[in-house]
């Protein structure tokens, strides 16, 4: 998979959201390509994690609007389905299914929401599980796997429902220190292999070396956008050098 | 640990047998007490028969009246408040009357002992039923919702994969004390005729005239068969525990 396309896969435009009185986004407006590693940062309740759980609806947006792969966010049940099976996404909390298996967490979207057969479910799940290289884990509980081994379930489980866009919100933040890398070497390959990717991450090292593309959000709003190179070496906002300046020194 | 002391003092009941205690009515030695113990032992069937019955139709009821409580949806939220708190103000023995002797009024229907008993107890149990459910389900975390979103399933699949698993291993205590109080509440349906554990040890009374022994035969019938549910409540959760531990 090679990023030639010119449409932006995912258009935001002038998009607002509220929680009650406190506007969480401001006017945003975004676009990604397909194949894009776009990492976004900013201080925290800047709005960022907002701005991806307006992308796969798991927030809905008061104004603007949200196009994804030709599909415009709306309330209707189609839109809200051809959302969900073209974005997967993984979280914080991993919130992995605590009664299931790791191959059944892996397996229940395939088979209830795509009719995928068992077996083929099953073998699909191993294959992504292979990938995040926990194959070995797979009939034991998510409570018996590190944090590390956990998210890493997760990112298979969205693998799993073959989607063109993963959104990752803070994955790495609930983890050790020492199992950080693990999952950020999994995003990592998954980027190589030209998966569209919205990262909400702190970790400016990951950024760095996999984002073709970084967002700084502060108070709701895209304060910065550059590539790389360029937000590392000269930031152009103060915010921004002021967020950096706290980040990477320590 | 408990039944070793239960058995010493059912034993110190019987030795005591003479001046006040007539436990010849009940004595499995003679043949008049056989045949009383295995009457009032007949009221067992219905007691359980009943139970069941009831509190398997109120735990669907009050699953169905649970989750319109969970809703957006201001109108469905407030189907629930009123049910819970119409169907929850009613006394059992007032509700047991009423289906019984008031509903084939209205609907000139006629319904049998059986029936009007298992209306009433589940219909009772439900809205009980309903707040346990709620609070069940409600205890989930918001991610197990949003991670159900994200893998694309749809509303019931995911209450039936996600939510209700999870929420039915931490009310299970809570469905364990229902069941119990759902038993000891058949004892009610005596009123209307039912030939349950309660009917027989009255029926028996007003023939042999020795209420102390026969209602203490009942009062143990309930302890055994309560004992029995406690300890299939607790296997059941140790099982659905290591489901997830192990």
């Amino acid at each position: 998979m090679i990023s030639t396309s010119a449409q932006p896969v995912i258009r935001m435009e002038g998009v607002s959201k509220f929680f009650g009185s406190f506007q969480a986004l401001k006017d945003v407006s975004l676009n990604v390509n397909s194949g894009d590693r776009v990492v976004v940062c900013g201080p925290s309740g800047s709005g960022k994690s907002t701005l991806i759980r307006c992308i796969n609806r798991l927030e809905k947006h008061e104004s603007g609007s949200i196009i994804v792969d030709g599909v415009t966010l709306s309330d209707s049940r189609e839109s809200l389905n051809a959302i969900r099976a073209k974005v997967g996404m993984v979280f914080q909390q991993f919130n992995l299914f605590p009664h299931l298996t790791v191959l059944e967490n892996l397996t229940l979207g395939p088979v209830r929401a795509r009719n995928t057969g068992k077996t083929e479910a099953a073998e699909l799940a191993m294959r992504y599980l292979e990938r995040v290289r926990i194959p070995e884990q797979a009939e034991k509980y998510p409570r018996q796997l590190s944090g590390g081994q956990q998210q890493r379930v997760a990112i298979a489980r969205s693998l799993c429902m073959e989607p063109q866009i993963m959104l990752f919100d803070e994955p790495t933040s609930a983890l050790d220190p020492e199992m950080i890398n693990e999952v950020l070497e999994v995003m990592a390959e998954l980027a190589a292999s030209g998966m569209t990717m919205i990262c909400v991450t702190h970790e400016m090292g990951f950024a760095r070396r996999v984002a073709d593309k970084m967002v700084f959000m502060d108070h709701g709003e895209i304060v910065e956008m550059s590539p790389p190179e360029k937000f590392f070496s000269t930031p152009e906002s103060q915010r921004c050098q002021d967020f950096l300046q706290k980040i990477l020194h320590h | 640990m408990k039944r070793p002391l239960i058995l010493l003092g059912f034993a110190s009941l019987l030795s005591g047998c003479s001046a006040q205690w007539g436990w010849y009515v009940v004595n499995p030695a003679s043949p008049t007490g056989m045949t009383n113990l295995q009457f009032l032992l007949s009221g067992l069937y219905y007691t359980v028969l009943l139970s069941l019955t009831a509190i398997s139709i109120s735990v669907v009821t009050g699953l169905l009246v649970a989750l319109p409580g969970l809703s957006d949806n201001r109108y469905l939220r407030s189907f629930n408040r009123v049910y819970v708190e119409l169907v929850r103000a009613v006394p059992i023995l007032v509700l047991i009357l009423w289906v019984y002797y008031g509903l084939p009024q209205l609907t000139s229907l006629t319904i049998s002992v059986f029936w009007a008993g298992v209306i009433a107890l589940a219909l009772s149990d439900s809205a009980f039923q309903a707040e346990i459910f709620r609070a069940g389900i409600q205890s989930i975390n918001k991610g197990q919702y949003e991670a159900a979103h994200s893998v694309s399933l749809s509303y019931p699949d995911t209450m039936r994969f996600v939510i209700l698993p999870q929420a039915i291993r931490r009310i299970l205590p809570a469905l364990g004390n229902q069941l119990v109080y759902m038993l000891k509440m058949s004892s009610l349906v005596s009123v209307i005729g039912m030939q349950e554990l309660t009917r027989k040890a009255n029926e028996l009374v007003v023939t042999e005239y020795r209420p102390l022994e026969v209602y203490t035969v009942l009062v143990l019938e309930y302890l055994a068969l309560i004992l029995i549910v406690s300890a299939a409540v607790r296997w059941l959760e140790r099982r659905m525990q290591t489901d997830e531990r192990n």
